[in-house]
Order: structure tokens, then sequence, then C-alpha cells
């Protein structure tokens, strides 16, 4: 029974697509990187495993995003909260695992012994397990978001008012976190990361490693949204998000329908932080800035709302666009991604993933004013119903 | 004791040498001339030697003493034979006597000076200073000494403070002198000067007193003595309890004139429009940055207008911003009314462009924006209690501009049509308001009181390409809090969040104040999601 929902998910096409990106992952790139000698054209050199690593992890995050924005209408500003919490759960146990390899030889990590501090503070307690701390990946950023979902969505906070208090939830942690007595390496966060589970965590091996089960993750997350969104459970979301009243006097309470997906939202957001910190090599409190989480938001807006390929190609869009602008012309990467900010939301309200469905209502609008100019009645198609509120 | 009456009893032949000596010398030629052995041994004698001799100097506190200690603090004073010389330049002068020596020794030493000398020195120039005729020198003097006076000058100190009229030096030599009776003098004395150490508001002598009282001083004490510093204690601490509550909420104040001004352009564009304007904060950056192009100009074209710089600024600041704000609404958030998400985006992007503009255009860093003479220094209200004029300034000028936004929205044509369309767009359209052209002036005006914001704020802190940034989640707790569409709840969120912020801060650390002042907001939206003033009836659903 489920194995045939799972089937029905996508049509022929779809799991095609979806093979393919698996052969890219699992083929493709550790033959070009590990197997292809280093002087060869052919050869994938780590910068570019290590990038497209880190936009896999940006991706897990935009369909999250999709999830509560695009799907249920609520725009998070604070999803760079739950990545950082989740990557810092996973840095924990990385630290611990630096073991008596760092500068001061101590067992505590180098900025406890810097703060003088004799023992670890209780909330580290276990994090030399790694599946405990798997477990904090997920529970962290998940309670949290159900705690502050609850609270908010109970009183009905909406719209462009749980923006705005998520956004300061995430400053808040952010100020929370550069103090040193936090215990989480205030400023510099975790760093000099040495093993994970016992491999070296340099080696290209272990690089590969890392980027084949970050895009597994990524393609059980796309599998897992499209079963939400398909489900009648889905179909509830997008009724709130464009018409909640309606669906409140309809009988549905929509405080649990939001509070799952948002839950859960966290969680994705969560598991994505862990796989993105021992690939980057470094977790800090500037991952909790306002304005990496709307950088979030302009990634499914670029992609599409309310399609769940478009985030992911929002987010391969603008971080491919941000490493190559960085590079090339630094000082005006803040112009560029300014006017896709501006640009997106004036032009394309449905993302490069509506491109085609935009054009073709344009032109079938066109057609049918001809057609009327021409005498003939013709009913013009009904405009596309707005995606998001 | 004997440490005490050391020098003193050094000094003595000192000082009855100087005045014999000043009485013979000043038939010669006009000034002073110190004792010839004590300047011999400053320029000859071992380390102690030294400071003995610089002690004597202090106690003879004449005028030369002050020149000679100059000069060997300076590194002028030299030793040439058996003669002790001050040589500035070409001219050398006998630092006895002030003789001019010529020609110029071709051999000589200069005179060695030590850290522990150099200290002795510093002491010692200041208390010659406190005799000078000059407030400012006087003011500096007792200062320096307020750190570390020794016990060779007390009397000078105490003479000094005899003399002074001034009433800001006064009771600081008085604490100096107490300072250093305490530590030295007779019971009798001691007593009094725990007393004068508890009628101070010196933050200092709580310190001393508690030093006192746990006997870190090492010297016997004897039960009265405990009880008047305990008394005297109480009395202090009192005081500055006082002065410190007073002092949190004036800057409660401050920051909550400062959130003000920030957050009364969002209470219009979004509270009133519905706008929500993440660009909000590089508006007031804009303002800002007008100030300060505004005291570049005077200081290159009108220097001698210097200090009305300010004044000029205001408006200046005000149209830059409101412009930008008016051109922002006419190319862009125009197209964006009802879709509230779509908004906070594209404004968004626009606060990432004109950040990026003002970071090529003025550089990345920070600029310098001075305050205008008549903004600088304070009311001292007690010691630890300064009231920065700056703030008071800005205070007021939140105030005026609170009243002035007011008025224009009550009061005036534009604010009559602001409210109507605010109320029910469509029923104003019909009576003939051009809704699209209120529109704008409104998104103007909002801007305009954000540029008002950045010109205060120039005034008390960085302006660089970030200001912005910092004050637009504060800016929007307010917004929040105070409630949509109503202005009163927005002076009343930024005045509470601003007190309520600094005495968190005084408790428990910035950052924790901040986090417990959103906690607070998230919680207190539980109660009343609308904010503190909720529109009521039928518009209450917008």
């Amino acid at each position: 029974m489920l194995t045939r929902r799972i089937f029905q998910l996508y049509g022929r096409c779809g799991w095609l697509a979806i093979a393919l990106a698996l052969g890219v992952l699992l083929i493709a790139f550790p033959v070009l990187n590990l197997a292809v000698p280093a002087g060869s054209a052919l050869h994938l050199s780590d910068y570019w495993v290590s990038l497209a690593g880190k936009i896999l992890c940006y991706a897990i995050v935009a369909l999250a995003m999709d999830l509560i924005w695009g799907y249920t209408g609520i725009l998070s500003l604070g999803h760079g909260l739950f990545f950082a919490l989740g990557g810092y759960a996973m840095g924990m146990y990385l630290m611990r695992m630096i073991g008596r390899e760092g500068q001061y030889k101590s067992d505590l990590p180098d900025f406890m012994v810097f703060l003088d501090w004799k023992d670890f503070p209780w909330y580290w307690s276990f994090t030399d397990n790694f599946w405990y701390c798997a477990l904090l990946v997920v529970l962290v950023p998940g309670v949290l978001a159900f705690v502050f979902g609850y609270f908010a969505f109970r009183s009905r906070i909406k719209g462009v008012y749980f923006s705005i208090i998520t956004q300061a939830l995430t400053f808040a942690f952010m100020l929370l976190f550069f103090r040193n007595d936090t215990g989480f390496g205030g400023n510099n966060g975790f760093t000099d990361f040495k093993r994970i589970l016992d491999f070296r965590i340099a080696t290209p091996e272990t690089r590969m490693g890392l980027f084949i089960i970050t895009g597994f993750t990524l393609i059980a997350a796309l599998l897992l949204a499209r079963f939400i969104v398909l489900s009648k459970f889905g179909r509830v979301l997008t009724a709130i998000r464009d018409a909640e009243s309606r669906v409140m006097f309809s009988g549905y309470d929509p405080l649990w329908y939001k509070l799952s997906v948002w839950t859960l939202s966290a969680v994705l957001c969560g598991i994505a932080g862990a796989l993105y910190v021992p690939q980057i090599g470094i977790i800090n409190p500037g991952e909790m800035s306002p304005a990496n989480s709307i950088e979030i938001a302009i990634w499914v807006a670029v992609g599409g709302r309310g399609t769940l390929i478009g985030p992911i190609l929002g987010a391969f869009l603008v971080n491919g666009a941000k490493s190559w602008f960085t590079v090339a012309f630094p000082e005006y990467w803040l112009y560029f991604l300014g006017l896709i900010f501006i640009g997106v939301t004036l032009f394309l309200p449905q993302g490069v993933a509506g491109i085609a469905a935009q054009v073709r209502a344009k032109l079938a609008l066109r057609r049918a004013m001809a057609a009327e100019a021409g005498g003939t009645a013709a009913t013009p198609p009904r405009p596309l119903p707005e995606n998001a509120a | 004791m004997r440490r005490f009456l050391q020098p003193l009893i050094a000094g003595l032949p000192a000082v009855l040498a100087a005045i014999v000596f000043a009485g013979l010398i000043a038939f010669v030629r006009p000034g002073f001339a110190l004792d010839a052995r004590t300047v011999e041994q400053l320029g000859f004698g071992e380390s102690d030697d030294k400071v003995a001799a610089v002690a004597a100097l202090v106690a003879a506190g004449d005028a030369r003493a002050l020149a000679v200690l100059e000069a060997l603090a300076e590194g002028d004073l030299y030793t040439s034979g058996r003669q002790v010389l001050i040589i500035k330049g070409d001219a050398a002068h006998d630092a006895a006597s002030d003789a001019a020596v010529t020609p110029v020794p071709e051999e000589r030493d200069e005179v060695t000076v030590n850290n522990r000398l150099r200290r002795e020195v510093a002491a010692a120039i200041a208390a010659l200073s406190l005799a000078s005729p000059d407030r400012e020198a006087r003011l500096a003097a007792a200062k320096a000494l307020a750190g570390g006076a020794e016990p060779a000058m007390l009397p000078l100190i105490k003479k000094a403070a005899g003399k002074e009229a001034d009433p800001l030096i006064k009771p600081m030599l008085e604490i100096i002198q107490a300072t250093l009776e305490l530590q030295e003098g007779s019971k009798e004395t001691r007593l009094a000067a725990i007393r004068t150490l508890g009628a101070s508001n010196n933050p200092n002598t709580k310190q001393l007193l508690l030093a006192l009282l746990e006997n870190k001083d090492g010297s016997a004490q004897d039960d009265d003595i405990l009880i008047e510093a305990q008394r005297s204690l109480r009395a202090v601490e009192g005081r500055l309890a006082w002065g410190e509550r007073i002092g949190q909420v004036f800057s409660g104040a401050s920051l909550g004139s400062i959130l003000l001004l920030a957050a009364l352009g969002l209470a219009i564009t979004y509270g009133l429009m519905g706008v929500i304007n993440m660009a909000h904060g590089e508006l007031i950056m804009i303002g800002a940055y007008a100030t300060y192009v505004m005291q570049n100009l005077f200081r290159t074209y009108a220097p001698d207008w210097f200090n009305a710089y300010l004044i000029v600024a205001v408006p200046v600041a005000f149209a830059a911003s409101a412009v930008v704000g008016m051109l922002l609404e006419r190319s862009v958030i125009r197209f964006l009314y009802g879709r509230p998400l779509e908004t906070l985006l594209a404004t968004w992007g626009i606060s990432l462009l004109l950040m990026q503009l003002v970071r090529n255009v003025f550089g990345a860093q920070n600029v310098q924006v001075e305050n205008p003479a008549w903004m600088s220094g304070g009311v001292a209200l007690l010691s630890n209690v300064v009231l920065p004029y700056n703030r008071i300034v800005i205070i007021g000028f939140a105030l005026l501009v609170l009243l002035s936004v007011w008025l224009a929205l009550t009061r005036t044509r534009l604010g009559l049509f602001v409210r109507g369309v605010t109320q029910n767009r469509a029923m104003a359209s019909c009576m003939g308001v051009h809704t699209a052209r209120v529109d704008t002036w409104c998104f103007g005006l909002g801007s305009g009181i954000a540029g008002l914001a950045g010109c205060a704020l120039s005034q008390i802190g960085n302006v660089g390409p970030d200001l912005g940034q910092s004050y637009i989640v504060d800016s929007f707790m307010v917004v929040v809090l105070g409630g949509v569409g109503q202005l009163a709840g927005t002076v009343y969120a930024a005045l509470g969040l601003g007190v309520v912020n600094k005495f968190l801060e005084a408790w428990s650390g910035a950052v924790l104040a901040k986090i417990m002042v959103l906690v607070f907001i998230i919680v207190f939206i539980q109660k009343r999601p609308q904010g503190l003033f909720a529109l009521k009836g039928r518009f209450a659903d917008g």
C-alpha cells in the first residue's frame, strides 16, 4: 500500500530524473573526484565537491522553507536559526572528537581552556556519543520550533507579524551565541574539526562520503515533501495558505496542521545544518544573523514557491551565482542580490520554475484578447491564482 | 607617622633656606631661587636622594620648583660639572637660581629619571600646579592627584583646598586631603577625614571606606573610627544608589527616545499604510549620512558657522530620506500593496542595495560625526551621574518630532486624507481623494522621520553602512508591541521598552536583557495579539 503510494509520487519522467540525480551523485562525482587523476581535464577538484555539498545542504533548507512558506503561506525569517542549531549540535560532537589534538592538549575544547573552565557544562554531557548528538540535531530545533510555534500559532500570530517575530528570535539567539559564557565558542564558534566517527574529516574520501549522504538526504526530503503535499494533510495546508478562516469554519483546527509542518520544517533545517558543518568545517553565530535567514526565503522565491523542484533550483541558482560573484566581482554581489529580491517579487512571482506557466498564461490572455477583438466571444482564461498570501 | 614626618623634616630647612635665599636674591634679580643643595641632590644624588629632593621641592611649593620638576620630567635637566642646568634649545639656565648660563656647556649629562621617580615627579608637578591661576590646569592637577597623592603633598593640598573657590575642584581636593589624612593623621584628624569622605559623592570613596573597614591598609583601628566609617559608608552608598537609579531612568529614557524616533516613521509606513519596510533602517542611515555630509560642507565652506550645522542638517536629513522613500514608493512598493510578504522581501533587497551603495560612496568604515560645541559636555547631577547634553537634546528632539507628527496627522489636510485612506480606501477614493498620491506623500513622511532619527543617531553613535541594521529589529518590536494604527501605542511601547531594557541591562547584562525583552514581547502578544492599543470594532480585522 505504502510502496504503491510512494511509486505514485512521481510519474515516469519524475522517477527518471531522480534516478539521474542519483547517478550523478553516486557515480559521476566520486569517479571524477577520486578516480580521475588530479591533472586530467575531467578531474573534479575538492573545491567543487565541497561547493556542491554546501549547496545540497542549502537545497534541503530551501525545501523545508518551501513547505512552510510555499505551501502553508507562513514566511519564516528564522530558519537560519534551526539550521545553525542543527549545526551546533553536530559541532559539539565534532569538538569532542578533536580530543587532545587541540592547541592546548586538553580534553576540553580550546575555547573552554581559554575561558579557564575546568569542566564541561552540563549541556555538553554525552556529546561524545555520535548518536546522542544525532538525536540533538533533530530534537533541539524540533522542540524549539514546537514550543515557539505553539505559542505563536495559538494566539494566531500570522503574516508579517510572524515573520518579524521569527526574525527577532534568530537575532536574539545570535546575540546569545555570541557570548563567550554561553559555552559554544562565542564569536569563533566551532572549527578545526579532526575526525567524525573515526574517519579523518579532511580526507577526500570522507568528504565524498558526506557529500553522498547529503545528496541522499535531499532526495529523501524531496520524496517526503512530495508525499506530504500530495496527501490530504498537504491539501489542508494549501487551503490554510489560501483562506485560513474558511478552513477554520469548515471544522479544521489550523493550529495542529501549521504546528506539525512548522516543526517538520525546522527539523529538516537542523539535519541540513548537521550535514553542513562537517563539510564546511566551521559553525559560528553568524549563521543565525537575520540576513542569512531572509536569504533562504529568496532561494525559494527565485526557484518558485509552491513547487518542490523550484526551491532546489533556486538554492543552486542563487548560491551558484553567489560563489561566482564573490570571486569575480565581490563589490557587486550585494547589488545583484538586492536586485534579485526586487526583480523576483515584482516580475517573477512564481519563480524560475513558474516562468513557463507565466509565459503560457500571458500568451493565452493575449490570444483571448485578440479573439475578442476579432469579434468571437471567448471567455478569457482565468488569471493564475495568487500563490501565497 | 615617621613616613609622614620625614619629608617634612627634610623639607623644613629647604623651606627656610628658600625663604632666606629668596629674600637675598630678590635684591639681585627678580624671580625666585631654590635651595641649591636640594637641586644638587636632585641632579647628582642616588635614586632615593632624588625622591627626597622632589619631596623637598614640593614642600617648598613655589613656581620655580615647578619649572625644575617640569624640566626633569621632560628630560631638559642636565648636569655639567657641579652645575645643575635647565637647557631648552640654545638657552641654559641655572636650575636653582634661574641665572642664564652662557655659553651652553658642551659637556653635559642628562639627569636620569627611572620609573619610580617619574611617578613621583608627575604627582609633584600636579601638586604644585594646584596653585596655578588657570582653572583647567588646577582641574587636571586635581584629577591626577586623585589617583596617587603622596603624604608629602598634604600641606600643599590643604593649602590649595583652603584657597580653592571652584565648586568642582574644591570637593575633589577635600577628598584627596581626607584620603591622605586617613592614612597618616591622628585619631581626630582621621575621624574628621572619614566624615568628609562620608559627604562626598565620589564612587572611589566607597572603595576607600570599604578598605578601611576590612582593615586592608594594615593600620590598627579603634572602634570609634570603625563606627564612623560604617556610618559614612552607608551615607555614600545610599547616595550612589540614588545616582545609579537616576542614571538608569535617564539612559532608559534616552534609549526610549531613540527607539521612538526610529519607530515613529515605521508607525506611519507600517502602522498606517500597512507597508512593511525592511529598508526603514537604511532610511535612518541615509539621514545620518546626510548629517555627515552637512557637517563636512560646513567644515569646508563655513567653519565659523560650524556649530550651526546640525540645525541645517535636520531639514536636509528629512528631505534626503523623504525623497529616497518617495522614489521607492513610486518605483517598487506601489506594485506590492496588499502583498505584505512580497513587500518585505523587495524592501529587504532595497536595503541591501542602499547599504552597498553607501559602502561604495562613503567607504565601508564608520565615518566621524562631531557634536557641535553646544551639545558636548553634560550636567553633573551627582558625581556618578552625568547627563550628557547630546542625550538631553535628543530626548527633547524626539518629543518635538512626536508633536509635529501628531499635528501633521490630526491638523493638516494631508493628515486628514491619510486617516481617511487608512480607514476606508475605497470610500476616500470615491470622495475624490487621490489615494495613490496620498500613499506617496504618506510614505515620504514616514521615511523623512526615519531621516530625522538618523540625524539624531549620528550625534550619539557610530555612523556606518550597517547603522540601520542594528535598529530595524528593535523598531519593529516597538511597532508590534505598540499595536498597528496608533501613535500612542508606539510612544508607550518605545519608552517602556527603553526603560525596561536599561534596567534589565544593569541587572543581567546587555545580551540577556535583549533576550528577556524579546521573550516578554512574545508572551505579551499571547495576551494581546493586537498590541497595547488595539483598534476596536470593524477596523480591527484590517
